[in-house]
């Protein structure tokens, strides 16, 4: 009986420039069910974190409730981490990003708990630009409650009890853009290689960072009929514009053939390239991007890959004009300037 | 440099074809003791069971295909040690050799288990020259199908060199003599102290099949030396010196001893003469240390015994006065290696003696065939050794069959015993009729092990344990007794600890494409990361695409038929755990964990193993 991972890695694991190795960077074993999507987006999120060679002491994982917000305990064992009550892992989000920017924020979140309970929490971090990472585990169900239909799910998608949905479907995508999200993208749990540099980039991009990652629930909504199957995704699925991402320290070696690549500057000399580039609309602007999603919802298709970005954006701090420290850093000194000053800023509102 | 990852994907050219796994040899090479073993002892099978508790069995696995496993779990060479997984994803391998001693030591009495004669006759009659391992082998496997077998030695007792080599506080006495009267009490027809100097006169006796088991008795001398034969009452070839401690015909040595040679005969010689009444003893080998012949643990254990071992010795003579031996000359040598590694050792000048009142030589040993007349057919190559097919071992005489030392030159015990099975059904082939050739295949069989959603019939969990010592009896009393076992053995506790240790590499896993969805489970949760799903590719090119790098050339990939997304499932089977979590995580039960049974085939099958287990 094995509830344990054994100990022993492959001898021969790459080191990143921490000198780590994707050990340092897994989580507990995973409790969810064998073969469900969120485990391989846990998957995907050590994989970035390690070729990103960020410090998982300097990540902070935060979640809501559901199969999906248990992920954080699955990845990341060094990271910090908050799981939130159902729906509010953006403000517990917004206020550890206030009180401390240099950590690297994750959020987790599943469709039940962002689409429907945390809705009003979920537009709001958008309209902030809060610099974090949002990635939605989307498999159009309530998991953790046994399957029942999410607002995510397709109108006339079965699940397994046989029932079709009746109602119409938030595409968390789409709103994200239509609210001015800077990085949109879209992907799915069984395809790591587009997922792995997506979360690479959401990472490095300096603002909020939505990824909606389709991930079957291979126990209540992995059924025939169900349009978050692991057939259906990948039957339907119209991969766009493959993405590299490249750190500052690696230059682009690979001659992208003329006027199918695109290079674009990320925060902190971060670069992707996107490659194979859509023909149907361009993901630096809006309402192309907007149009496309509209179109493909008619037509079926699940569009994947870097649906919107705008790599040039204000975060959250940025519009406040924070200060740069955390505050819990802050000395006495900083915090109680002391009467002279208090004086000033009252003076300076008469 | 970055490379985009997608473009790697685009890097295909002539795909891996689907492996097949109906090949008894694929998953045979995955369980790497076995594979690596000469006998092929289905290795993890009596781990278990002795694991289990269940020594006897763990014993009768051995005997049907090792015959010696008490002698063996002493003093074999154990080439499957070096090959264990274990020792690719940690420090060492799992004691594999001590464990087999651990089923002998705990056995039940068997005898009533094993095949007892009078066998109904078959009406044919067969010669073994020597009684080493070889031949007593041959006799094993022949004797229930109603084979006579005559068995010819010029000892007093069989076992050949286990009896006149092997030193009695490595191999107890009673631990022989058992295990080779298990075979002689099958009605074998012994003539011990019996040399046979004639090849001619056995073939004269109208046997069906002749098999020659004499070993390489010839011990390689320095007889050119200077000196060499100035004292030759102090100056003794190992092998023969051996012999003689071992029938009591030598008890003492002189206070100072030479060992010339480095291999396990010159571990054997120095600690016997330690126990003979040598105080000052020392190994003297021209080589490098790192490039001694001797096993690693012989080593240890002579210089455990405060025997120093001086390398880059080349001696140059034998130094006596008025006839008396005082000890011998040797030159200093460099070891230098050329471009291809070839080594080279270059004299340095220097000269040192070293004080000896005897010296042992200990640096080879080969095959000799005087007894046999060369206008028999039967033919020699350029070293005197016999003409042979190395699978059947059938030399140029068809009614005469060679294996153990005598056949390809001097290697152990358990070759001796692979050679001997081998051989055994050359004979019965030959003997009805039947062509050589045509070898009967190995017994196999995959057995689900499914008990539970987490649960496996075998012990799925990989423990983080090192290596567990065998503890060795007091140095204080070893050394005046030449007969006390050194080595205590592992106790029960140790043995199971040690047992758990073994990743039960016949626990194979099992793909299924049809069943596959590609959710990436196994993939994610694989903690030696075997598992990636990739599009297929050259081998070369394959093995660095893989999630962890495969550089282990002589560990296969198991590569899947296409599956829905045009890729295949590739398994780096090197450092797979066999921990059944691909298994535990696939929602599907696209893999499973199967237990794979080989069995090399014997002349006589003695039991179905079912009937063990
Ligand atoms: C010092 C020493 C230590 C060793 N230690 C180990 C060890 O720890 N582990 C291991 O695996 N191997 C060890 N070996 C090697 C091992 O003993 C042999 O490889 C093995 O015994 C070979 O078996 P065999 O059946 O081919 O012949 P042998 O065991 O050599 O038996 C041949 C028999 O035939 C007899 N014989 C020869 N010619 C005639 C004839 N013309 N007529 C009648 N009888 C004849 C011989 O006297 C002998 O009894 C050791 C060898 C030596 C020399
Ligand atoms: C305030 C509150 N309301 C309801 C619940 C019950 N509940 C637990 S998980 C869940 C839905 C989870 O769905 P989703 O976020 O899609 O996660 P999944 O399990 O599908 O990954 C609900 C409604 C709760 N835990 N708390
Ligand atoms: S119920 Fe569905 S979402 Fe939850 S762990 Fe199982 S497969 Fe995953
Ligand atoms: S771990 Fe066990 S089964 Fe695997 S090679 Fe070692 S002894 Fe054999
Ligand atoms: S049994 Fe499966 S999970 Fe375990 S090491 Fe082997 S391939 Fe990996
Ligand atoms: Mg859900």
């Amino acid at each position: 009986m094995t509830y344990l991972r054994p100990t022993f890695r492959h001898p021969e694991l790459p080191k990143n420039i921490l000198g780590y190795t994707r050990k340092d960077y897994e989580g507990a074993i995973s409790t969810l069910c064998a073969g469900c999507g969120h485990d391989s987006i846990s998957g995907a999120i050590v994989q970035a974190c390690w070729e990103m060679s960020i410090e998982p002491h300097k990540v902070a994982k935060l979640s809501g409730i559901g199969c999906s917000s248990k992920t954080p305990t699955y990845f990341l064992s060094n990271a910090h981490g908050f799981n939130t009550v159902h729906g509010r892992m953006p403000s517990v989000a917004t206020g550890a990003n206030m009180a401390n920017r240099s950590l690297t924020y994750l959020g987790v979140s599943g469709d039940g708990d962002s689409a429907s309970i945390g809705m009003g929490q979920f537009v709001h971090a958008i309209r902030r630009n809060l610099n974090v990472v949002y990635i939605l585990m989307n498999n159009g169900c309530y998991g953790l409650t046994k399957g029942q239909d999410s607002a995510t799910a397709d109108v006339g998608s079965k699940s397994k009890s046989g029932s079709e949905n009746k109602f119409a479907t938030i595409d968390l995508a789409s709103l994200a853009i239509e609210l001015g999200a800077t990085f949109v993208a879209r992907s799915f749990s069984g395809d790591k290689n587009q997922l792995v540099p997506l979360v690479k980039a959401a990472l490095a991009h300096g603002g909020f960072a939505f990824l909606d990652v389709v991930s079957p629930c291979v126990t209540f909504n992995n059924n025939f009929g169900s349009t978050k199957s692991y057939s259906y995704v990948r039957e339907h699925n119209h991969a766009a514009s493959n993405i590299d991402f490249v750190p500052p320290a690696e230059t682009i070696s690979v001659d992208y053939p003329e006027n199918t690549a695109r290079e674009l500057e990320l925060h902190g000399g971060n670069k992707i390239v996107l490659h194979k580039l859509p023909t149907e609309w361009d993901p630096l602007d809006r309402i192309s991007a907007l149009n496309r999603l509209h179109q493909a919802r008619r037509t079926g298709e699940i569009v994947t890959g870097l649906l919107f970005i705008e790599p040039e954006s204000q975060d959250l701090h940025a519009t406040l004009d924070t200060v740069q420290e955390p505050l819990n850093q802050l000395g006495e000194k900083d915090l109680c300037p002391g009467s002279k000053k208090l004086e000033g800023i009252n003076a300076s509102y008469r | 440099m970055y490379i985009g990852s997608s473009f790697q994907q685009q890097l295909n050219f002539l795909p891996l074809k689907p492996t097949d796994i109906r090949d008894p040899e694929y998953f045979h090479k995955v369980v790497d003791c076995q594979y690596a073993c000469p006998a092929h002892t289905p290795v993890p099978e009596y781990i278990r069971l002795i694991a289990a508790g269940k020594y006897t069995e763990a014993y009768l696995i051995n005997w049907e295909s090792n015959v010696f496993p008490g002698v063996l779990g002493r003093t074999c060479d154990r080439p499957c040690e070096p090959a264990c997984r274990r020792g690719r994803v940690e420090e060492e391998p799992v004691a594999i050799c001590r464990l087999k001693r651990v089923a002998a030591d705990f056995k039940d009495d068997i005898s009533h288990i094993l095949p007892k004669g009078p066998f109904p006759p078959n009406g044919k009659k067969i010669a073994l020259i020597g009684g080493g391992p070889a031949s007593l082998t041959v006799a094993r496997d022949l004797a229930p199908l109603g084979y006579e077998i005559h068995l010819y030695d010029d000892q007093p007792a069989g076992g050949g060199m286990m009896r006149s080599q092997i030193p009695a506080f490595r191999l107890p006495e009673e631990v022989l003599n058992e295990e080779v009267n298990y075979i002689l009490d099958m009605g074998i027809h012994t003539q011990f102290t019996t040399y046979v100097s004639s090849m001619k006169e056995i073939l004269d006796k109208k046997y069906d099949a002749v098999f020659v088991g004499t070993g390489a008795p010839k011990g390689n001398d320095l007889d050119k030396l200077p000196g060499r034969w100035d004292d030759p009452d102090k100056i003794h070839l190992g092998i023969q010196w051996l012999a003689s401690v071992a029938f009591e015909h030598t008890d003492k040595i002189g206070k100072k001893v030479i060992v010339l040679g480095g291999g396990n005969t010159a571990m054997d010689c120095c600690r016997t003469a330690r126990r003979l009444g040598g105080e000052d003893v020392k190994v003297v080998v021209r080589s490098p240390f790192n490039e001694m012949k001797a096993s690693p643990w012989e080593i240890e254990d002579a210089q455990m015994e405060d025997i120093p071992i001086l390398n880059n010795h080349n001696p140059k003579a034998f130094v006596t006065t008025g006839g008396k031996l005082q000890g011998m000359l040797f030159e200093k040598v460099e070891a230098v290696y050329d471009a291809s590694g070839k080594r080279k050792l270059i004299p340095t000048g220097e000269e040192v003696f070293i004080a000896a009142d005897e010296v042992l030589v200990a640096i080879g040993q080969g095959n000799a065939f005087p007894w046999i007349e060369r206008d028999l057919g039967l033919e020699f190559n350029q070293w005197e050794l016999p003409r042979l097919d190395a699978k059947t071992l059938q030399s140029t005489r068809p009614d005469v069959f060679f294996g153990g030392d005598a056949a390809l030159g001097p290697k152990n015990v358990i070759t001796a015993v692979a050679q001997g099975h081998q051989a055994a059904i050359s004979i019965d082939l030959f003997c009805r009729g039947a062509d050589v050739h045509d070898r009967p295949p190995p017994m196999t069989n995959l057995a689900q092990q499914k008990m539970g959603l987490h649960e496996w019939i075998y012990d799925s969990a990989v423990v983080p344990d090192l290596r567990y010592k065998v503890p060795h009896a007091d140095k204080k009393l070893t050394l005046q007794d030449r007969k006390k076992e050194v080595e205590l053995g592992f106790d029960l506790e140790k043995a199971y600890r040690e047992a758990e240790r073994c990743l039960n590499c016949d626990v194979q896993t099992v793909f299924s494409e049809p069943k596959c969805i590609e959710c990436d489970a196994c993939v994610d949760i694989c903690p030696t990361s075997c598992i990636s799903f990739v599009t297929n590719g050259e081998e070369e090119d394959l093995r660095t695409r893989l999630v962890a790098p495969a550089n282990q050339l002589d560990q296969d990939l198991y590569v899947s038929s296409p599956l829905p997304t045009k890729r295949v499932m590739v398994k780096d089977e090197n450092v797979c755990l066999h921990c059944g979590l691909c298994a535990e995580r696939c929602p599907t039960a696209a893999w499973d964990m199967q237990k794979y049974l080989y069995n090399t085939a014997k002349a006589a099958p003695l039991w179905k193993q079912e009937e063990v287990v």
